[in-house]
């Protein structure tokens, strides 16, 4: 006993020694150190900015503090939050926001469900050359994809030339600046981050419960029904939220393709960031929005360590 | 090896002393597609100067840099009304006018307008002027109207009437508050500077009445849509509806492209060259300026942009196509119903945004 600890002592340091005892505080360390720099640090510069007051200066805002007579003065202006609910503007457009990002989700999973199980449920090189075509769009730019779209959609575009052609149609069908278009390209956006994680569930699912199924006499859709959706849960909810959060907040999508009607909170930023140029209303704004993509993520961490637990 | 290796120690050497030296580079920030196609080149050679050249395509997005600070920039190129802003916000630097000769070129008068914005021209010289009118489609407004119809007023925008005829091939409007508003207040007769309240909302009753027939409201995408036929009349500003003329008579397409200043005037801007206090480059940036106003370079700019300069000495070596073209050298008889437009206090500005969203989408 004594001789080992003896050897222990000797021993020269080892960095694998090291990384066992305090590895698990530089893995969560590291992490935690980026969250801090990039996410918690520009969170307060925003929230600092919007309960600050505007002004025609550089920055376009007044300090919080300021020194006088000896006290150290801190204005807090709630006024800017007031204002977003104040003005219906800001409740409608968040209201339009959910409703087009909880449609689109909708749409991205009926599209994204079938494709995510086909690509499951086949072996190989074949598996390997689907994954490749849900991926492949990312190479070009995101910007280029939606202009792409324009080019598919206008008057002039590709679907009405074809349909005039062919002699179904006589005049361009409208589908350029209309909410159509606007669905159109937040699905085709996100739809592979609906099809990745209902991709990765569905791979793993045992396929002997399949079999089980079946030679308990249940017809396919019966099987589908009670082992295979039940067991796709935490992959739709994973897709869904990885589509609907993002598309709440999306800008350049509606900007590009949706009408001048169609009233997104991200367009609602942008006009009070560059056309009011008040920094402080947009920062409210900003934080509004956060406020309410918080909730949705903590709600998919419940059913998430639910799902675990159960 | 070892040639590669000095060649890579000249190239540093270069870097660092240009780095240094405040004369070697210049960073300019420009509107897209507003200078002409050898300017830069020809600064290089004359001063050994070189340029980064980057674009915007709107006021707004240069302002939110400028207002950010730290920009980078050392020159820059905003419009009226921004750029008297922007001098309130303290962002430019003084002009050094024994540095700018060439000062002498510019056209007093234009110049005299200009200082209602930067008082005595302190800060800023007038890098090219426009206006916002109408953009047509000639064949197209012509087959929806009829040939008795006069193309001449800004009723082919606010008259319901005329609109809803012209709805099926394509209306569209900027997306600038400020230049829709106030040629909205000119058109009902109304101060088109007007922040009144009651005014405002007559412009805003106005342009709700027309929406309908609107098919989007957008800054620069009229360009190439009036230029292929896809929208046939546009509010714009005036260089860019000849850039789409220009594109359809090039294209072949069948595509007549015209611009009017209509009958009852049209709002006249001002782009300027200016310093941001915080440039790391102002003289570079005061030798650019000087060599714009330089005759044949304004000419060369004038001559490939289609907008007009305020530059006297110019004048008569710019093509007479241009020069005789009323929508980009107005004869003064439709000079004198140009109106500019002035800075708003950060309250009315809201107003005239809010109005705009509620004119845009209904809310």
């Amino acid at each position: 006993m004594s001789e080992t600890a003896q050897q222990d002592r000797v021993r020269p340091w080892r960095f694998a020694d090291w990384f066992v005892r305090h590895g698990r505080m530089l893995v969560i360390g590291l992490p935690m150190l980026w969250l801090m720099i990039f996410f918690l640090a520009p969170f307060f510069v925003v929230f600092k900015i919007s309960v600050s007051e505007l002004a025609i200066a550089r920055p376009p805002y007044l300090p919080l503090t300021s020194w006088e007579d000896g006290k150290l003065i801190l204005t807090l202006n709630l006024g800017n939050f007031q204002y977003l609910i104040e003005d219906s503007l800001y409740v409608s457009s968040y209201l339009t926001s959910i409703r087009i990002a909880f449609f689109s989700t909708i749409f991205a999973l009926l599209l994204g469900y079938p494709m995510a199980y086909v690509i499951a449920r086949s072996t190989g090189h074949r598996r390997n050359i689907l994954l490749m075509l849900v991926m492949l769009p990312f190479w070009t730019s995101f910007l280029l994809r939606v202009y792409a779209w324009i080019g598919i959609l206008k008057a002039n575009g590709v679907i009405n030339n074809f349909l005039m052609w062919t002699g179904v149609i006589d005049s361009p069908i409208v589908m350029m600046q209309t909410d159509f278009a606007t669905y159109v390209g937040i699905v085709y956006t996100y739809l592979p981050f609906m099809i990745l994680p209902l991709y990765a569930n569905l791979a793993k699912l045992d396929t002997t419960l399949l079999e089980a199924s079946s030679d308990l006499g249940a017809r396919p859709l019966t099987t589908f029904l009670t082992i295979t959706l039940p067991l796709s849960i935490p992959g739709i909810v994973a897709g869904s939220m990885l589509v609907f959060i993002p598309a709440i907040g999306e800008f350049v999508v509606p900007t590009l393709l949706g009408g001048p009607d169609t009233l997104m909170i991200g367009r609602v930023l942008w006009s009070e960031f560059f056309n009011n140029r008040d920094w402080p209303v947009a920062s409210a704004v900003a934080m509004a929005m956060l406020v309410l993509l918080v909730l949705p993520v903590m709600w998919l961490r419940r059913a998430q360590s639910q799902q675990e637990a159960g | 090896m070892k040639k590669l290796l000095m060649i890579s120690a000249a190239v540093a050497a270069a870097t660092l002393s240009s780095a240094k030296a405040d004369d070697e580079v210049l960073n300019i920030y420009n509107w897209s597609d507003y200078i002409a196609e050898d300017t830069l080149e020809k600064f290089t050679e004359a001063t050994g100067i070189k340029v980064v050249y980057d674009v915007y395509d709107s006021n707004e997005v240069l302002e939110a840099k400028l207002l950010a600070g730290r920009s980078g920039y050392d020159l820059v190129v905003p419009t009226s009304e921004y750029l008297e802003r922007q001098i309130k916000a303290d962002i430019y630097m003084p002009l050094d006018k024994s540095k700018l000769p060439n000062l002498k070129n510019m056209d007093a008068g234009l110049m005299a307008n200009a200082s209602s914005y930067d008082a005595n021209n302190e800060h800023s010289v007038i890098y090219m002027w426009g206006t916002t009118g109408i953009g047509y489609n000639v064949d197209m407004v012509k087959e929806r109207l009829g040939d008795d119809f006069e193309v001449n007023s800004w009723n082919l925008i606010f008259d319901p009437e005329v609109v809803s005829k012209l709805a099926d091939c394509g209306v569209t409007l900027l997306d600038a508050p400020n230049d829709m508003m106030s040629t909205a207040l000119n058109y009902m007769g109304l101060d088109p500077n007007s922040s009144n309240k009651e005014d405002l909302a007559k412009a805003a009753d106005l342009m709700k009445a027309v929406r309908p027939h609107i098919r989007y409201f957008n800054s620069s995408q009229y360009i190439n849509d009036l230029a292929n036929g896809d929208i046939c009349v546009a509010v714009g500003y005036s260089g860019d509806v000849f850039q789409a003329a220009d594109r359809a008579s090039e294209a072949d397409n069948g595509v007549t492209v015209d611009y009017l200043i209509p009958k009852e005037g049209a709002l006249q801007w001002f782009d300027f060259m200016a310093i941001p206090s915080d440039a790391s480059n102002p003289n570079s940036a005061h030798k650019f300026i000087n060599f714009v106003m330089d005759a044949q370079i304004t000419a060369d700019i004038t001559n490939y942009v289609w907008y007009a300069s305020a530059n006297t000495a110019a004048l008569p070596l710019i093509d007479a196509e241009i020069v005789e073209s009323p929508g980009i050298f107005p004869p003064d008889e439709i000079k004198e119903k140009l109106w500019t437009v002035r800075t708003r206090s950060a309250r009315d500005d809201r107003a005239v945004t809010r109005l705009w969203t509620e004119i845009k989408t209904g809310h």
